[in-house]
C-alpha cells in the first residue's frame, strides 16, 4: 500500500483539502460527486491527488446519480463515497435511504449551508435534522459532528471504519465555515496511531461459482409482507442499540459544579467553550457539554453530567431554529431543568453571543 | 436616431447587474429585453430563473419573476404554463441546470411538447460554484473537476441539447442554437422562441453559446477566440426545428 501521508506532519489547510487529505489516508478509492458549495474543494482535491494515488472519480449529473453510484460502487465491493451540502443532502436522502435499508457501508461528508431551499452557500446546523434522520426509515445513521481541522481529518478516517464496520450510513457533519477555513492540524497514516483501515469486501460479484461454490446474492430493499419489514428494521434498530454505547462520543469542559451547562455541537461548542473560560474568569459557573455523535446521542452521558455538575438551567446554542434542541429534549425526557436556547439559525455564533445571553438568564 | 440602450422591459432599480465583466449572460439578457419589447408581452411573462450564474437575473427584468432549485425551473415553468396557458413563460438556465441535473424534465417536456420558451446559456462549464465540469466542456478542456482536461474515455463527449431535443420534439416545436457573438441572429432567434409560444404551436428551446471569462481564466482576447474558434465550431449555431420556414442553418 503507497504511503499517502508518510511522517506525521503539521499542515495549514483549508478544511475540505484536510478532508481530501483524510478519505486517502482512509484508502478510499472513489468519489462520486456532484458539485456544490460549501463541499467544492473536496472534489477539487481529490481529482487532483486522485491519479497520483491510482484512484478515480466520477462527475455524476446530479447527487441523486452520485448517491446511487456510491451504492452500486459499494456494494462491488470498493470503498466509494460522496460528499455534498444543503440542497444536494436533500437529494441524497434517497441513496441514503437505499443505503440505511440495505445497510450498505457509505461514508458521506455533509457540509452544511444556509437552508431552507438554496438558502445560502456559506453556513448553518440547518442540516441536523435531516441528515439524522433524513430519509423514510428510522433514522438508523451515525453522524460524527466535527468541530476543529484536526478532527475533519480523524474523523473522515474513522467515519470510513465505522460505515465498514458497523454497516450504518454514516456522516461526518461539518459546515461551511470549516470547510473553508484554514487551520493548523497533524496529518499522519493511521496505521501511526495504531489505527487499522478496515478492507473493503464485495456484497455482490463474489468469487467461485455459483451453485457449486457459492450461493447467488439477491440483495433487496423491498418486502412483500408488512411482517417481513417489521422483522428487518427491528432487526436493524436491535443491531442500532447494541453497538449504540461503542459508537457513542462526546465531550465536556468544566461541567463539575457547573450551574448552568451549554449544549452545543460542531462549531458552535468552540463558541461555548470560549464563552466558559470567560464566564469562569468573571466568577460565573458555566460548563460546556458537546455531543460528538448527535446520531446515537450520548443520553446516558449527558444525563450523568448533569447528575455530578450542579446544573439549575440548561442553555442549548445552534446555528439552527431548535434542531439540536428537539433531539437534547427528547434524550432527556423527564429532567426538569430549565431549558433557554439561543438559537441563529444560518448565522455563526461567537463567545460574547453565549456569554450575553447567559448572564441575560442567571 | 440612436435607438435606446435600454430596453424598457429591463428592471432598472437592478443595474448595473451582477454578472462578472465580460460575461455573455449580459448580452442574452439584452437581447431578450429587446425581443420582450418588440413583442410587447412585458406585463403578461412570467421570467423564472435557475440556480447558477442565471439566478443573478432573479429581479433582472421589469416582468414578474420567480427562482427555482437547481435544475428545476423547467418543471416550474411547465407548472405555471399548464395553470394559466394565457401566460407567456420563459425558463432561462445554465448548461449544468439544464442538461445535467435537470435533464431529466427538460427531456419530459419535449416529448410533452409543452407550450414554455426554455433559454439555455451554454458556457462550458458550472460558473456559479466555481468551475466545474459542465454537460457541455470540450474535449481537453480544464476545469475544476478536470483539472487534467476534459477526457471522453470517462467522461463522454459533450451534451448536443438542440441536437437531441429536435429528435425528441413532435412537430410545433422550436428548436434552435445561437450564439453571442452573432447578436442580431440571436434576436431573431428569440423572437422565433417566443413567438412559437405566443402562437401555441409547442415547445420552445434556445440554447445560446455564451462567455465565461472568470472561469476560463481569459482575458478579452482569448474569450472570444474561445467562442468563436472552439465553442462555435463544436457546437452548430443554427434553427434546428421552427415552424417558420425552412430554418436558418
Ligand atoms: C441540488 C443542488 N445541487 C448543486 C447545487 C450547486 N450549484 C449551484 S449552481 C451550480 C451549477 C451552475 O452551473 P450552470 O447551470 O452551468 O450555470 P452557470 O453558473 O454556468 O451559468 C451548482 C452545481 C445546488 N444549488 N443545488
Ligand atoms: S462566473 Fe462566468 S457565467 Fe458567472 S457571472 Fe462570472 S463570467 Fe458570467
Ligand atoms: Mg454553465
Amino acid at each position: 500500500m503507497q504511503k499517502v501521508i508518510g511522517e506525521t506532519k503539521k499542515a495549514f489547510l483549508t478544511g475540505n483539502e484536510a478532508i481530501a487529505w483524510g478519505c486517502l489516508a482512509a484508502e478510499a478509492d472513489m468519489m462520486f460527486g456532484y458539485p456544490i458549495t460549501p463541499q467544492n474543494e473536496i472534489m477539487h482535491y481529490w481529482t487532483r491527488l486522485a491519479p497520483k494515488y491510482g484512484k478515480e472519480f466520477l462527475q455524476t449529473e446530479d447527487e441523486i446519480s452520485a448517491g446511487f453510484t456510491v451504492c452500486g460502487a459499494i456494494q462491488s465491493g470498493i470503498k466509494a463515497f460522496t460528499a455534498t451540502a444543503g440542497p444536494g443532502n436533500v437529494l441524497m436522502q434517497e441513496p441514503f435511504g437505499m443505503a440505511e435499508g440495505m445497510r450498505l457501508p457509505f461514508f458521506a461528508i455533509i457540509q452544511q449551508r444556509g437552508g431552507p431551499s438554496s438558502g445560502t452557500v456559506i453556513y448553518s446546523q440547518q442540516e441536523v435534522s435531516l441528515t439524522c434522520y433524513g430519509g423514510n426509515g428510522e433514522g438508523h445513521r451515525i453522524v460524527y459532528s466535527t468541530a476543529t481541522h484536526q478532527e475533519l481529518y480523524d474523523y473522515t478516517i474513522k467515519g470510513f471504519n465505522t460505515a465498514w464496520k458497523y454497516r450504518f450510513p454514516t456522516y461526518l457533519l461539518g459546515d461551511g465555515y470549516q470547510a473553508k477555513m484554514r487551520e493548523p492540524l497533524e496529518m499522519y497514516e493511521p496505521s501511526e496511531r495504531g489505527i487499522d483501515i478496515i478492507k473493503p469486501y464485495p456484497l455482490l460479484g463474489l468469487e467461485g461459482h455459483i451453485g457449486t461454490d457459492r450461493e447467488p446474492q439477491h440483495l433487496r430493499n423491498i418486502y412483500s409482507m408488512e411482517e417481513e419489514l417489521y422483522d428487518v428494521v427491528l432487526k436493524n434498530d436491535a443491531d442500532y442499540n447494541s453497538v449504540r454505547q461503542e459508537i457513542t462520543e462526546y465531550s465536556e469542559f468544566n461541567c463539575e459544579n457547573a450551574e448552568v451547562i451549554i449544549i452545543s455541537h460542531g462549531v458552535v461548542s468552540r463558541a461555548a467553550e470560549d464563552a466558559v473560560k470567560v464566564l469562569r474568569a468573571q466568577g460565573i459557573k458555566a460548563g460546556s457539554f458537546r455531543p460528538i455523535t448527535l446520531r446515537p446521542f450520548p443520553r446516558e452521558q449527558l444525563l450523568a453530567v448533569l447528575e455530578k455538575s450542579n446544573a439549575k438551567k440548561l442553555l442549548i446554542t445552534e446555528s439552527a431554529l431548535g434542531q439540536l434542541e428537539r433531539i437534547v429534549k427528547y434524550e432527556i425526557y423527564g429532567q426538569t431543568l430549565p431549558i433557554e436556547t439561543l438559537f441563529m439559525p444560518g448565522v455563526g455564533i461567537i463567545d460574547y453571543d453565549i456569554i450575553q445571553k447567559i448572564k441575560s438568564i442567571i | 436616431m440612436v435607438a435606446p440602450a435600454t430596453p424598457k422591459s429591463w428592471y432598472l432599480p437592478s443595474k448595473p447587474h451582477k454578472f462578472c465583466p465580460g460575461c455573455g449572460h449580459g448580452i442574452v439578457l439584452k437581447a431578450l429585453g429587446e425581443t420582450i419589447d418588440e413583442l410587447d408581452i412585458q406585463d403578461k411573462t412570467i421570467f423564472g430563473c435557475d440556480i447558477g450564474c442565471s439566478l443573478l437575473s432573479w429581479d433582472f427584468l421589469a416582468c414578474d419573476s420567480t427562482q427555482t432549485h437547481h435544475g428545476r425551473t423547467t418543471p416550474v415553468m411547465v407548472g405555471i404554463k399548464r395553470a394559466r396557458p394565457q401566460l407567456i413563460t420563459i425558463g432561462y438556465m445554465g448548461d449544468g441546470g439544464g442538461y445535467s441535473i435537470g435533464s431529466q424534465h427538460l427531456l419530459n417536456a419535449a416529448v410533452r411538447n409543452e407550450k414554455v420558451t426554455l433559454i439555455l446559456v451554454n458556457n462550458t462549464n458550472y460558473g456559479m460554484t466555481g468551475g466545474q465540469m459542465a454537460p457541455t466542456t470540450l474535449p481537453g478542456q480544464k476545469t475544476e473537476t478536470t483539472p487534467y482536461g476534459r477526457d471522453p474515455e470517462k467522461t463522454g463527449y459533450p451534451t448536443k441539447g438542440p441536437e437531441f431535443l429536435s429528435e425528441l420534439t413532435p412537430d410545433g416545436a422550436y428548436v434552435a442554437r445561437a450564439t453571442v457573438s452573432k447578436y442580431k441572429q440571436l434576436r431573431r432567434f428569440l423572437r422565433n422562441a417566443l413567438r412559437n409560444q405566443i402562437e401555441g404551436n409547442g415547445f420552445s428551446f434556445l440554447e445560446v453559446l455564451s462567455t465565461c471569462p472568470t472561469n476560463w481564466r481569459t482575458n478579452a482576447q482569448q474569450t472570444w477566440h474561445f467562442l468563436e474558434d472552439e465553442m462555435e465550431q463544436f457546437f452548430t449555431v443554427g434553427e434546428f426545428k421552427t415552424p417558420f420556414g425552412k430554418g436558418d442553418k
